[in-house]
């Protein structure tokens, strides 16, 4: 009973969505405001059906409920609580549930907010929000229904298939959230950046609006990407953590528009123009979220992330060809309303410079994307079937991620409007000597790789601007109003939080940075077999091979479990105990043995090449300088973010400004 | 007894002879599993999806990485074993297209198309400055400050900011 | 919003560059279409009872000792006029192993007349091993690797065993996914295929 009730809720919210997007779109048409409210309060009521239908999922999939089909091939009964409830989004359907459930958060969230001010732009966002909403929802109840039952006839099974052990992990409680949230989330720029194009409202209200959401989405596309890569290091024992697979791709090609567009807004705001660019940047966002949710579930590319092929297939493709084509003839449509109001006036100022940032992410954005969709145009045109991985991907983007850094260390110096080599010069002398110090270090270790010290110069510059544009404002602040350098270095903070937590975020980007350099370029690693007694040696560390055990586990696992005892220069550090589980379907996995510090990360994973004995064990074993940098950089990040988004006054309200101009003036006289 | 010495004699030889051929057998175990996955490394699994061979687990890829190991104990270099896997496997399990055909395309479209995005870049940033110094030379003596004219408040402070920042440098 | 130092705006009103539209509309068709292609390869599946082998022209190397009449190769359109059995194995495939047995029988049983051919294409796998489970299973009809895959690629299989039948003017007739039950099972399809 309780599966189609479940279902029936999918088919009502299903119903209550197409009447919000009909009716706010007919109340428009006849310029009827109770209509346009009455879809207003139908997108609201969304939330509670999906919360019911996810509830009841919830309720199935902790229940064992092995009638329903997607309980069965996503949990089984030793699998702890914990990761039934995260099994919602295990396999295709119900993470299009859950998709379901957090658009309609999103929407619902937004569909609150007041809206007096921009009454003209809600029945469209209304529409847009409605749509990709219905067309999710849609998946579920005609092609991918969580709630089907098994065949008829068919008994029930004692047990159920389970999760891939793979995903039996505590990232899975977060990186698919936090991935999912990123995409959902820039639904509602996008929605408003439509409204806008649609009403003529082509000023910067529809910005305004967005910018706090644009900010957590972004927040949330990241750390997707950050934790996705610390779960591949944990759990892959490939001892990496990006391997340029296509879905990884698939995620990062909206992070790169949607970066750009973060950027680019801020010129938009400051200063008038490229209100074009800026449409184009937002949809293109939105439309890379929807293409690659597409390209990682219909089965048409081939990755080790894929969902299984599935029947939604046509549906997704029907409605990301009705998008395509929609935004742009829209763009097309308005594009002579998006004027811009000022010029660029100098190739250094902030604008050019910002301009500079935009080529580069999108540069990175043709290559990703040319890299993901050449092995499709290969088989078609040719039979041949290729792969484009990683040396590839390299190459091209390698340079590419050493102008944005050089770019973050100068473009915080440049000034809006104008700056001249002379200007910038000045103020770049003393961070660029002050970074020299990277290189010179990096000789005296003994780095020869050129790529290594210019990357560390780069990033050395880069911590050198930043920290210096904090300790300049606030000194000069504490010496004006006497009050202590930190006071105004808080003050400071408040005042501009977005510039302040925008240079956080830098400083967090190059950290991750220093890891990726470190691990890119200096990894080592050995494979080999020894038996008890026996010692490995790389990069300075010694391993000493202790123990074997082999038991099993209560959940069925059996777990083959070595011990070894790490030291360096002649002195015991810990032992490390990687693990070599075998599921009782057949599903491996290896749990590597890490010992992590600021310096480097000593990981070792136990090899089943041919079986693991206590006389011949294979080891494998990987030497990862300055990896932790990369995690390190991840929560710098989230501090940063925060900063920049912080709730303070409501500056959607431009009606407030004089009073705090008129205060700030004060201040600084 | 005579004899018995050539039977000896013959013996001895024989399993010098086998022991000979033993050895050369024995030729993969010199082989380190590090210089096979030097090789593999650089390989997909023929038939998983994106995964490299070095670390794949099914048993094909065991068999492959095997393989390898025996290529090289026989002394093929790198090159050779590669073109053999592409050769038997197809060039998938290269981890990059090769270099030729229409594979040629992977390598050539991303700068053409970047380098199209750069000429826009620059011509419009040129149009904008033509236009611009139209303007300076019609407002040579209105602007007085030389860090831009801000256009709302926030930049107006932080522009007198900036100013006195650099009074202090 | 905007102020003093500029004058209304420099840049002209007009719509996007008609330049511009036709190459996006240009890539954004080619890119569904593309898109679309792939999707539809992708649910495609392999190749169905009556399709036409053709256009297969691809020779296949055949193992030393696994020949057939001699020949170190064979092509589908040599094999015209007689009944093929063509067979899709790996020695890393644990079902392929269930029907080896059953394969072989039927071979011998049809061998003597020659008016059925059976063919081992062996996928994407090692010559050491292959030959070693030739030897276990005591095959003796003739055998060869997929090299580059492309004869798998033609007749897109989708795993391993699966086994294509195809009559004397090499249309295919039936299709076997997995393996084989019984030797009787294999011995059914190929005599109503001679029947014809």
């Amino acid at each position: 009973m309780l599966p189609s009730l479940g279902y029936g809720i999918l088919v009502i919210t299903l119903l209550v969505t197409l009447y919000s997007v009909g009716i706010a779109i007919y109340g428009e048409s006849q310029k009827d405001a109770a209509m346009i409210e009455s879809g207003r309060r139908a997108m609201l009521l969304t939330l509670p059906l999906i919360t019911l239908a996810s509830a009841i999922l919830i309720y199935l999939l902790i229940n064992d409920r092995y009638d329903v089909e997607y309980v069965w091939s996503v949990t089984n009964r030793s699998m702890p609580m914990y990761l039934k409830i995260t099994a919602w989004w295990g396999g295709q359907p119900g993470s299009l549930l859950f998709w379901s459930w957090l658009l309609s958060m999103f929407t619902s969230a937004v569909t609150l907010r007041k809206w007096d001010r921009d009454r003209d732009l809600l029945p469209w966002v209304l529409v847009v929000t409605g749509i990709t909403l219905a067309f999710f929802i849609s998946l579920n109840v005609f092609f991918e229904n969580p709630f089907k039952l098994i065949p008829a006839g068919v008994d029930i099974p004692l047990d159920g298939r389970g999760l891939n052990p793979l995903l039996r992990h505590p990232g899975m409680i977060i990186h698919p959230p936090a991935q999912y949230l990123g995409f959902v989330a820039f639904t509602i720029p996008f929605a408003f950046a439509i409204a806008a194009l649609i009403t003529g409202r082509t000023d910067d209200r529809w910005l305004k609006i967005t910018r706090r959401w644009t900010l957590w989405a972004w927040l949330f596309l990241s750390l997707g990407l950050v934790l996705g890569m610390r779960w591949a290091y944990d759990v892959l024992g490939w001892g990496g953590y990006w391997g340029w697979d296509p879905v990884e791709i698939a995620a990062l090609m909206p992070w790169l528009t949607g970066t750009a567009f973060l950027h680019s807004v801020m010129i938009q705001e400051k200063r008038g123009m490229l209100k074009h660019w800026n449409m184009i940047l937002i949809i293109l966002t939105f439309d890379l979220i929807i293409f690659g949710t597409f390209l990682t579930r219909s089965g048409v590319l081939s990755s080790v992330h894929a969902f299984a092929e599935s029947e939604i297939g046509p549906l997704f493709f029907a409605f990301i060809g009705f998008i395509f084509v929609f935004s742009f003839s829209l763009l097309i449509k308005r594009w002579a309303d998006l004027k811009s109001e000022t010029e660029m006036k100098s190739m250094l100022s902030k604008e050019a410079l910002f301009l500079l940032n935009n080529l580069l992410f999108l540069s990175l954005l043709v290559i990703s994307f040319w890299g993901v969709i050449f092995p499709l145009l290969s088989e078609l045109f040719t039979g041949s079937k290729v792969t484009v991985g990683p040396p590839f991907y390299e190459r091209a983007t390698g340079p590419i991620w050493g102008a944005l850094i050089l770019l973050m260390g100068v473009a915080p110096l440049s000034a809006w409007g104008h700056s001249t080599v002379k200007t910038l010069g000045r103020s770049l002398w003393k961070p660029a000597i002050a970074s020299l110090i990277a290189p010179i270090w990096a000789l005296a270790v003994g780095i020869t790789s050129w790529v290594a010290i210019g990357g560390f110069t780069l990033i050395a510059l880069v911590i050198a601007v930043t920290i210096r544009e904090f300790w300049r404002g606030a000194r000069a602040r504490s010496r004006r109003s006497g009050e202590s350098f930190f006071t105004e270095l808080w003050k400071l903070m408040k005042r501009d939080r977005r510039r302040y937590g925008g240079y956080i975020v830098h400083i967090s980007m190059v950290l991750i940075g220093i890891g990726i350099l470190g691990i890119e370029l200096f990894q080592t690693d050995t494979q080999q077999h020894i038996s008890t007694g026996e010692t490995i040696e790389l990069a300075g560390y010694s391993l000493e091979y202790d123990r074997l055990d082999q038991f099993r586990h209560e959940d069925g696992r059996l777990i083959t479990r070595a011990e070894l005892n790490l030291s360096k220069d002649g002195e015991f550090i810990e032992v490390l105990t990687p693990r070599f589980d075998l599921y009782p379907d057949g599903q491996p996995m290896t749990i590597p043995g890490v010992r992590s510090t600021l310096v480097d990360d000593v990981y070792v994973i136990l090899v089943n090449w041919e079986g693991i004995t206590a006389e011949s064990t294979p080891f494998k074993l990987y030497h990862n300088p300055l990896v932790k940098w990369v995690w390190i950089g991840g929560y710098v990040f989230i501090l940063g973010i925060v900063v920049a988004a912080w709730v303070d006054d409501d500056e959607e309200d431009a009606d407030k400004k004089p009073h705090r101009t008129r205060r700030k003036r004060a201040t600084v006289q | 007894m005579k004899k018995i010495n050539i039977l000896i004699l013959l013996i001895i030889v024989i399993s010098l002879f086998s022991v000979g051929t033993v050895a050369a057998q024995g030729g993969t175990d010199d082989i380190s599993d590090d210089e096979v996955n030097a090789i593999a490394k650089q390989l997909f699994c023929p038939v998983c999806e994106n995964t490299p061979l070095d670390v794949c687990e099914t048993q094909a890829c065991k068999q492959w990485r095997e393989l390898i190991r025996l290529k090289l104990s026989e002394g093929w270099t790198e090159p050779e074993i590669k073109q053999y896997f592409v050769d038997n496997y197809g060039a998938r399990v290269l981890s990059e297209p090769p270099a030729e055909g229409f594979s040629l395309l992977v390598y050539f479209v991303p700068p053409a198309i970047i380098l199209v995005g750069i000429v826009v870049l620059f011509r419009a940033f040129k149009q904008w400055k033509d236009d611009d110094d139209e303007i300076n030379a019609l407002e040579a003596e209105a602007s007085s400050t030389s860090t831009g004219e801000a256009t709302n408040p926030d930049e107006d402070y932080l522009a007198r900011f900036e100013e006195e920042m650099r009074k202090q440098d | 919003m905007t102020e003093e130092n500029t004058p209304e705006n420099t840049a002209p009103n007009r719509g996007m560059p008609l330049w511009i539209q036709i190459t996006v509309w240009t890539v954004l068709v080619a890119l569904l279409v593309v898109v679309f292609m792939g999707l539809i390869r992708a649910r495609e599946g392999n190749v169905q009872a009556g399709a036409e082998t053709e256009s297969f022209d691809f020779t296949m190397p055949l193992f030393e000792g696994y020949y057939y009449k001699d020949a170190q190769e064979v092509s589908l359109t040599d094999l015209r006029g007689k009944i093929v059995v063509l067979n899709f194995w790996a020695t890393w495939c644990v079902p392929c192993q269930q029907e080896a047995a059953e394969l072989e029988e039927a071979w011998r049983f049809y061998e003597p007349d020659g008016e059925v051919i059976f063919i081992g294409v062996d996928y994407v796998d090692t010559e050491p091993e292959a030959r070693d489970y030739l030897k276990e299973y005591d095959i003796t009809y003739p055998n060869g690797p997929d090299m580059g895959t492309e004869i798998s690629q033609a007749f897109r299989i989708q795993g391993v065993p699966e086994t294509y039948f195809l009559d004397r003017d090499g249309v295919v007739q039936h299709v076997q996914l997995g393996p084989f039950r019984s030797t009787d099972q294999i011995k059914s399809i190929v005599n109503s295929l001679l029947a014809e």
